[in-house]
């Protein structure tokens, strides 16, 4: 039953989301393929894993998964509905001082299970005039422990216009999710050249730089 | 409600020539498969498929009459609207401001269509919205590019919600011995605004050489332009029969039409060049956005409504 009501207000978000934002998927750099990935994406919005989950097709939305915060969406009963049952979401512990088991764990456990995962490596909402935050640690770990997994970077163009940080309101204003080309972990590579690379493959992928040369 | 039998003649007319602009796209694909001018007859196709769905929208809307216009064009509005704000940069602070406009603004408007209040709906972006905007958009202190922000609000405002809401504002106008037909204005505005869009595309692909504007809009050449309006214009004046115009009335109301309509798409693609976008949008199939297909009726609009309202309203 719960998870009939989940799947309902599921398609009632994704409608809101095309409503307002009207977004449109670009498969620019691989095709919307059911293979197990991770899709990292820059973080401006709260509106920012739905819109991902909106852009994805059916049969791709249900083998994904997002990764959020357990504090938050553990914090009332409606949002551990949403949480769990709309966006069956992986909720990890960011809470540095109380964390006693592996944080990535339930991570690790969701691709063993063979779940697509949505992921946002800046670890916060970037809210400054920055493109990109430094990325956190995490996506390295996990593409060194799955090197099979496609790491398909994702850009999220204008969400943090529609729903900025601390407004509850959206405004509507058109949307654009860009699917880039997927990067795997190459054998022996350090963290810090891993992340910088990650992080170039994402910035990439965002229009804006096909605009600066259109311009 | 069904379209009565004037409207319904002239959406028939309409309609037979989509049928032979289908048959014509159709006809050509086949020969030209492969070729180096597929690209072009397959966005012609996409063309012609989309204008089907436009006019069946517009046939739906004429069915409910003004009510129909409104509500049509309030969404049309909408969607134009996004288009545009999507390419200005506004910030944060202009969170209120931008809600406002969708949601307090453009209802109202076409609301006080609806009521008939020319006397306030002609009045209310230009003065009211322009004042009171700014000032939403001030309430969070953010003062940076201050004045291209409000500005861009409001141009979107102008052009995407006021302008645009002149089309059904037609239907209000008291015009003796024309009453109860006036949904004919919207239809003889439009057919002749697109008809133009058409015949200038046709003439400047057939004989197009000299561009116009090189740096604003490529595709335009002198040949298009002048082949259009004048073809656009002959158009018209074979429609006087739907308006309240003598067949001479309706050819110089077709010129100005035209003409503003050209203005219209050189403005909107400049904005675009600014932007260094292409499209405003995807939304329309061949054609891009909402705006892409109405920038020419933005600025027509209007000016037909004022020249009706002058000459020919009690």
């Amino acid at each position: 039953m719960i998870e009939f009501a989940g799947s309902v207000v599921a398609k009632l978000i994704a409608g809101f989301a095309r409503a307002v934002t009207g977004v449109r998927a670009r498969w620019l750099g691989c095709a919307p393929e059911p293979k197990q990935r991770i899709y990292f994406a820059n973080h401006a919005s709260h509106g920012d894993f739905v819109l991902i989950w909106t852009a994805l097709p059916p049969p791709l939305r249900a083998m994904t998964r997002p990764i959020a915060g357990k504090d938050y969406w553990d914090a009332d009963e409606m949002r551990r509905f949403i949480g769990r049952h709309v966006f069956n979401s992986v909720l990890i512990n960011r809470n540095v001082t109380s964390r006693r088991e592996n944080p990535l764990g339930p991570i690790e456990q969701a691709l063993s299970q063979g779940y697509s995962l949505i992921l946002f490596p800046e670890g916060t909402r970037n809210t400054g005039s920055e493109p990109l935050l430094p990325f956190k640690p995490g996506l390295f770990h996990l593409a060194r422990s799955f090197p099979n997994v496609e790491l398909v970077p994702v850009w999220i163009d204008n969400i943090g216009r529609v729903l900025p940080k601390g407004e509850v309101i959206p405004v509507p204003l058109l949307c654009s999710v860009t699917f880039g080309h997927p990067i795997r972990y190459e054998a022996g590579e350090a963290k810090p050249a891993f992340l910088l690379r990650a992080q170039s493959a994402l910035l990439n992928t965002s229009p804006d730089k096909e605009r600066r040369h259109a311009a | 409600m069904l379209l009565d039998g004037e409207t319904f003649r002239v959406f028939a007319a309409v309609l037979a020539v989509l049928t032979v602009a289908s048959l014509t796209g159709f006809i050509l694909s086949r020969k030209a498969s492969g070729g180096p001018a597929h690209a072009t007859i397959e966005n012609l196709n996409a063309r012609i498929k989309s204008w089907w769905v436009m006019v069946g929208a517009l046939a739906a809307a004429f069915a409910f009459g003004k009510t129909g216009l409104i509500v049509l064009f309030a969404l049309c509005s909408f969607m134009a609207l996004r288009e545009f704000l999507t390419i200005a940069p506004t910030h944060r602070g202009d969170h209120g401001a931008l809600f406002a406009a969708f949601f307090a603004v453009l209802p109202i408007q076409y609301y006080l269509i609806g009521i008939e209040w020319y006397g306030l709906f002609s009045i209310f972006i230009p003065v009211y919205a322009f004042l009171l905007l700014p000032a939403l958009s001030i309430l969070r202190g953010d003062t940076e590019n201050f004045m291209e922000r409000i500005s861009e609000t409001q141009w979107g405002l102008m052009t995407c919600v006021f302008c645009l809401s002149h089309v059904p504002a037609l239907v209000t106008l008291d015009i003796p011995g024309y009453s109860g037909r006036q949904i004919l204005l919207v239809a003889f505005l439009i057919i002749v605004v697109q008809g133009s869009d058409v015949l200038q595309y046709m003439w400047g692909k057939l004989y197009g050489a000299h561009k116009i504007a090189p740096n604003v809009s490529p595709s335009k050449t002198v040949e298009g332009l002048v082949g259009g309006a004048v073809s656009a214009t002959l158009l018209g004046a074979a429609l006087y029969g739907i308006t309240p115009f003598t067949s001479l009335q309706a050819a110089g109301m077709a010129g100005v039409i035209v003409l503003m309509g050209f203005v219209g798409g050189l403005v909107m693609s400049a904005i675009k060049r600014d932007r260094g976008v292409k499209d405003w949008g995807e939304i329309i199939q061949g054609h891009g956005g909402m705006l892409d297909r109405m920038d020419s009726l933005v600025f027509s609009a209007p000016v037909f409504f004022h020249l009706i309202r002058y000459w020919f309203t009690v």
